[in-house]
């Protein structure tokens, strides 16, 4: 399996790069840790005639705190999530999710970035950052531009992303008092890929009271959502199983799942309902509930 | 054909260099140009792990990496961990506790038990599948595969400096 042929350019800053983008109009791919792209292309899939490299823009791959927010470098691996202290202490459910993809090897390469403006609706990264509510910062010609993650994803791999733009930086909340995360997923047996996958994040007030939730859920529809039915379901509610079991059977309510071979629509929303309340109900107890 | 693409890549603390097309993948530049044929190639679709060898201190299948990526790299292969007839203490861990049957999975399974003996000294049994959860071996069942990470564990303690008991490249 060998990819067609392809022009490569590994530029050394952000700029050559959006540069590079821009005079070879739409047959260019900009790669990152290439464990989308380069299988896609083995399989001539996607075939361009020009491939960027932003592995050696060493400024792309960092993990940094400022201020009330954690800012993370698109070519951050899903290892680096993983592994990182900062994460693990201050968001911990993207190490929580990065734990699950792939395999090593394929944490060892691919990346949030690529993970995230790829767009395949089997991915794991986009349930966290939905339910984080983080930011997507992107640089193009005109400069960068910030968007919410809610408005990122447009459907089955298509993104908010113009074609000369660079994903750049993914920027999630510190989580400060009583938080509870976790993310929860069926894997597809030989792929490990999300059948559906739930990431949920929750704060509780001093007395137990649910002060803010945010769920994200992959797999289920063409495009990764964040099921606002059920956070505003358990918004401001004491949390106990069977409100979670009722607000968590609305997970599916008024999305339209994927089928295919691995599963039906109608299982993949069951799934959903089962996932989205093991996960709220596990956020809970890491939260102390 | 695209333009040719010049390399200079470490193997095994070797240095080589050469002009590569773009698209050549870093398993066919290991096995055809450079002749390291004991990475092998599997499923090519960076599910079945036996083309795992170590990039810059980081396990990666080599049939899902161009060879262009590697560029100014350090690789360990297979071929790079026996000192002349000595095996090292992951392959002589395979070799006591019957780790392989076909030997196809091999090369890639020790390259990351390499990977996960270079984050964790001591793993546990669960740790050690989940290490090798992207290499795939259809004759041992795998538990002798764990037995034998753990013989390599614990031999590479027994030899370790400080805390670190590999060196990561």
């Amino acid at each position: 399996m060998i990819p067609a042929a392809f022009d490569y350019l590994a530029p050394a800053t952000l700029e050559e790069a959006i540069r590079a983008l821009g005079t070879h109009g739409e047959e260019v791919k900009l790669l990152a840790g290439g464990h989308s792209l380069l299988p896609l292309m083995k399989l001539r899939l996607a075939s361009p005639t020009l491939l960027v490299d932003l592995g050696r823009i060493p400024s792309l791959g960092l993990i940094s705190q400022e201020g009330d927010k954690i800012l993370i470098g698109a070519l951050s691996t899903h290892y680096q999530i993983e592994s990182s202290k900062l994460l693990k202490e201050k968001c911990p459910l993207l190490p929580q999710t990065a734990r699950v993809i792939g395999d090593v090897q394929v944490r060892n390469r691919g990346t949030i970035g690529g993970s995230l403006a790829h767009a395949d609706p089997a991915a794991d990264m986009p349930a966290p950052i939905l339910a984080l509510a983080g930011e997507l910062r992107a640089t193009g010609p005109q400069g960068e531009r910030r968007l919410k993650a809610e408005d990122f994803f447009l459907g089955l791999m298509a993104t908010a992303l113009s074609p000369t733009e660079i994903l750049t930086e993914i920027r999630v909340p510190l989580l400060s008092g009583r938080c509870g995360t976790a993310y929860l997923k069926a894997p597809q047996k030989a792929s490990g890929f999300a059948l559906v996958g739930v990431a949920v994040w929750l704060k509780l007030s001093a007395s137990g009271i649910c002060e803010d939730i945010g769920i994200g859920v992959a797999g289920l529809a063409a495009k990764p959502f964040r099921a606002k039915g059920v956070e505003r379901r358990l918004r401001g509610k004491n949390l106990n199983p069977s409100l979670i079991e009722e607000a968590a059977s609305h997970t599916a309510q008024g999305v339209d799942p994927m089928e295919d071979i691995h599963a039906s629509g109608e299982f993949r929303a069951d799934l959903a309902r089962l996932y989205a309340a093991r996960a709220i109900q596990e956020a809970a107890k890491r939260a102390g509930v | 054909m695209a333009a040719r693409t010049k390399v200079s890549i470490r193997i095994n603390g070797t240095a080589y260099s050469h002009e590569v097309e773009p698209r050549l993948l870093l398993v066919h530049y290991l096995r055809d140009v450079v002749g390291l044929t004991g990475t092998h190639i599997g499923c090519e679709t960076s599910i079945c792990g036996a083309c795992t060898i170590m990039l810059n201190g980081a396990a990666v299948k080599s049939c899902t990496v161009l060879t262009v990526q590697a560029d100014g790299g350090e690789v360990l292969t297979i071929e790079g961990l026996a000192q002349g007839e000595e095996l090292h203490p992951i392959q002589e861990g395979f070799w006591e506790c019957h780790g392989l049957q076909c030997g196809y999975c091999t090369p890639g399974m020790i390259l990351s038990t390499y990977q996960l003996l270079l984050r964790d000294s001591k793993p546990s049994e669960d740790e050690i599948r989940h290490a090798i959860d992207g290499n795939l071996c259809r004759c041992t069942g795998y538990q002798h595969i764990v037995d034998a990470v753990q013989y390599a564990a614990k031999k590479l303690r027994q030899k370790a400096v400080g805390n670190r008991i590999l060196d990561p490249i």
